[in-house]
């Protein structure tokens, strides 16, 4: 670990924040992505049966 | 007969779900990869700013969310006018896809700018030109959602949509050359230009280069993923409509 001074704080924060919104927007992202896919899959389901 | 490939044939959606299934873990293997070696070179291996301490380890975010912020708006704006000028769906599902990203990289831009303008201008928020037309330009990100979300005919809201991403355009050009409109606030001027004068020094340059690259990828895997989705939300709206008249 990098030795961050009086500004470790800062900084910490920074990644930290970041890395919440952004591994969150993946995370809703693939989320969504399953849950369409799935009700898709059934609604054809239903059609083609 | 020979067919004609062209760009435009993309825009058919089954074209589109086809070519971008094989692309979408190649570009997010990448975008993972880039991202996680230009983080780890900038945060560990590069060392404090003379005048900004370990502060300059924040540019590794700042600059690439900021970027994308400005160039998701462009990217929603271009394909915004395909859809009104050719009515192509997937242009329109695809700027639809983008905003979430969009948003998302403005605010990680606002949030590292105001932790890293703490310490160094000694406040969390100016009015700054920069700062306030990226205030506006995640604004106008919220807007845009928000007018998606209360329209219920598809056609209606990508319409309305498209003629505000072409609003919001103009403050997405002020996020970018507020600075150079303005000589004054407190933002200074960009950290990556063609003048080596103006240039973040070598040491920080390279592993930006990386992150640049990396968020760059990252969106483009996010909005490929996600105009999947919405493709594929499209036609469970069509199926159910059609469930529920039957």
């Amino acid at each position: 670990m990098p030795d961050l001074g009086k500004y470790a704080v800062e900084v910490g924060a920074a990644y930290g924040l970041s890395a919440v919104l952004i591994v969150g927007l993946v995370a809703v992202t693939l989320w969504r992505g399953k849950r369409v896919k799935r009700a898709l899959d059934a609604a054809e389901g239903r059609r083609n049966a | 007969m020979q067919t004609e490939m062209s760009l435009w044939s993309y825009a058919n959606p089954t074209r589109f779900m086809a070519t971008t299934r094989p692309l979408l873990p190649w570009l997010s293997a990448l975008a993972a990869a880039c991202l996680v070696v230009g983080l780890v070179w900038g945060f560990f291996f590069t060392p404090d700013d003379y005048r900004q301490g370990s502060t300059v380890k924040i540019i590794y975010l700042h600059v690439p969310s900021a970027l994308m912020a400005i160039n998701a708006w462009f990217m929603m704006l271009v394909a915004s006018l395909i859809w009104l000028i050719r009515r192509h769906h997937v242009s329109a599902l695809a700027a639809k896809a983008a905003a979430p990203v969009g948003v998302t990289m403005t605010l990680v831009a606002l949030v590292t700018g105001a932790v890293w303008g703490s310490p160094m201008w000694g406040t969390w928020w100016a009015w700054d030109p920069r700062l306030t037309s990226f205030l506006i330009l995640f604004l106008f990100y919220l807007g845009y959602m928000a007018l998606w979300a209360a329209i219920e005919d598809p056609d209606t809201a990508a319409d309305l949509t498209s003629v505000l991403c072409l609003v919001g355009s103009v403050f997405a050009v002020l996020s970018r050359y507020a600075v150079n409109f303005w000589n004054q606030g407190l933002h200074q001027g960009a950290s990556l230009s063609l003048d080596k004068e103006e240039n973040v020094a070598d040491v920080f340059y390279i592993p930006l280069l990386v992150c640049i690259a990396g968020f760059v990828l990252l969106f483009v895997a996010l909005v490929l993923a996600r105009t999947r989705t919405e493709i594929r939300a499209r036609r469970l709206h069509a199926l159910q409509l059609r469930e529920r008249m039957a």
